[in-house]
């Protein structure tokens, strides 16, 4: 007797973004904050990396507690409620330990219960990886709404005093629920690795990250925007199509060195480039969902605007795609 | 290409890259403590120097190249 496993479940035409959201903490510390602990000043952060202030957690705030806030009010701005989901992903880098991880208690306390639920660390691009296994999960039928979490506590592994990387790095969530369409909202994702420079951010001696900061930055100034550029020929666009581009906020001088070499290829000059780092930090995974929830919230990007998403860091991994505002 | 074109040229991306006049790009200033320029310009100003004189300066080459004389100096000999 033959036994043969049945076909698979039917996925959805197309997928895309239903509602997205974000979650900063409460406390706000300024470059002038910081000038009095290590030896900077708020001229030098704002020419190197053009933050003028961002946030951290309170010490008893966890990554979870985080992406808890940002998950709920995606889901809130999907117009869904928390029995519509049937898949969480969360995407981080800052769990305070391997074990457990965040999306299976991230989705209880939200309240959705008994869900696949899973992390993704591939660092700064987390978001962007998380986001295309979602919209490929929901086009395979695997899921049909997937709540998708980008969460950071990055104040936990960063040495307080190194003026390297204190002034970057900070703490938030943002999140998107990703759904079923008829026409794509979500593009074919670009994505890959260059482990070969894997030394250039790591963790030190397993607490505190270090990067290589003139080479992570020669690579992102450099290779990312062909990543983007990889985005959109998968997406079947061209880069003046682009309404709204959402790097990774890794420094504001890399945003604008990114659409630059977008601009060079086609990118128009109007378009709306995402500068939220300015007053959140560095918030890896998190930053950006983080950013576009700001920006729409602010009115620099509306509903149905296309934009352009691209994440790169540590792996080093990189990652991006298209999406419709929603 | 001569020494005085590859100035002109490292002049022009120094000019485009860090808002510092080329006029002011002589072979005797130093890159840091004369031209007041950051670690991450001299990354954008080596990776235009490599598009335009077909040179590899890795980061820590790159740190070895003080003044512009240093800079020129290395061009001429990899390009």
């Amino acid at each position: 007797m033959s036994r043969t496993i049945a076909p698979p479940r039917q996925g959805a035409p197309a997928t895309r973004i239903m509602g997205l959201g974000s979650y900063q903490p409460d406390r706000v510390v300024t470059n002038d904050e910081l000038s009095q602990i290590m030896d900077t000043s708020d001229q030098w952060i704002r020419d190197r990396v053009g933050i003028i202030e961002r946030r951290f957690a309170a010490p008893d705030e966890t990554v979870v507690d985080m992406g808890v806030e940002a998950g709920s009010k995606a889901l809130a701005d999907a117009g869904l409620t928390a029995s519509d989901v049937d898949t969480v992903i969360v995407a981080t880098c800052t769990m305070p330990a391997p074990i457990p991880n965040a999306a299976a208690q991230t989705a209880d306390r939200i309240g959705i219960k008994a869900v696949g639920a899973f992390d993704v660390n591939a660092a700064c691009a987390g978001f962007c990886y998380a986001l295309g296994m979602a919209s490929d999960l929901v086009r395979g039928g695997t899921a049909n709404r997937v709540l998708v979490v980008g969460a950071e506590k990055l104040t936990d592994v960063v040495d307080p005093v190194d003026r390297s990387t204190a002034i970057i790095f900070a703490d938030g969530a943002g999140a998107a629920v990703v759904g079923p369409a008829d026409t794509p909202g979500i593009g074919p994702v670009a994505w890959g690795s260059a482990g070969d420079l894997v030394d250039t951010i790591y963790m030190r001696e397993h607490k505190y990250i270090y990067q290589e900061g003139q080479s992570v930055f020669r690579w992102a100034t450099t290779q990312i925007a062909p990543v983007a550029l990889d985005a959109l020929a998968l997406a079947g666009l061209e880069p003046s199509d682009v309404d709204v581009l959402v790097p990774h906020q890794a420094n504001l001088r890399i945003v604008e060195a990114i659409a630059k070499r977008l601009r060079a290829k086609g990118a128009r000059e109007d378009m709306v480039v995402a500068d939220d780092i300015v007053y959140s930090g560095n918030t890896s995974s998190a930053s950006i969902p983080m950013a576009l929830d700001h920006m729409r919230a602010k009115g620099q990007v509306r509903s149905g605007d296309l934009a352009l998403l691209v994440g790169f860091g540590a792996g080093l991994s990189y990652a991006g795609q298209v999406v419709l505002v929603p | 290409m001569s020494n005085e074109e590859i100035l002109q040229g490292l002049a022009a991306i120094v000019e485009e890259v860090a808002g510092v006049d080329a006029a002011d790009v002589t072979p005797e200033k130093a890159f840091v403590d004369d031209l007041d320029i950051d670690s991450l310009s001299m990354v954008e100003i080596a990776v235009q120097a490599e598009d335009k004189f077909g040179v590899k300066i890795p980061d820590d080459e790159l740190a070895n190249l003080k003044t512009v004389s240093d800079a020129v100096d290395y061009i001429v000999k990899n390009a």
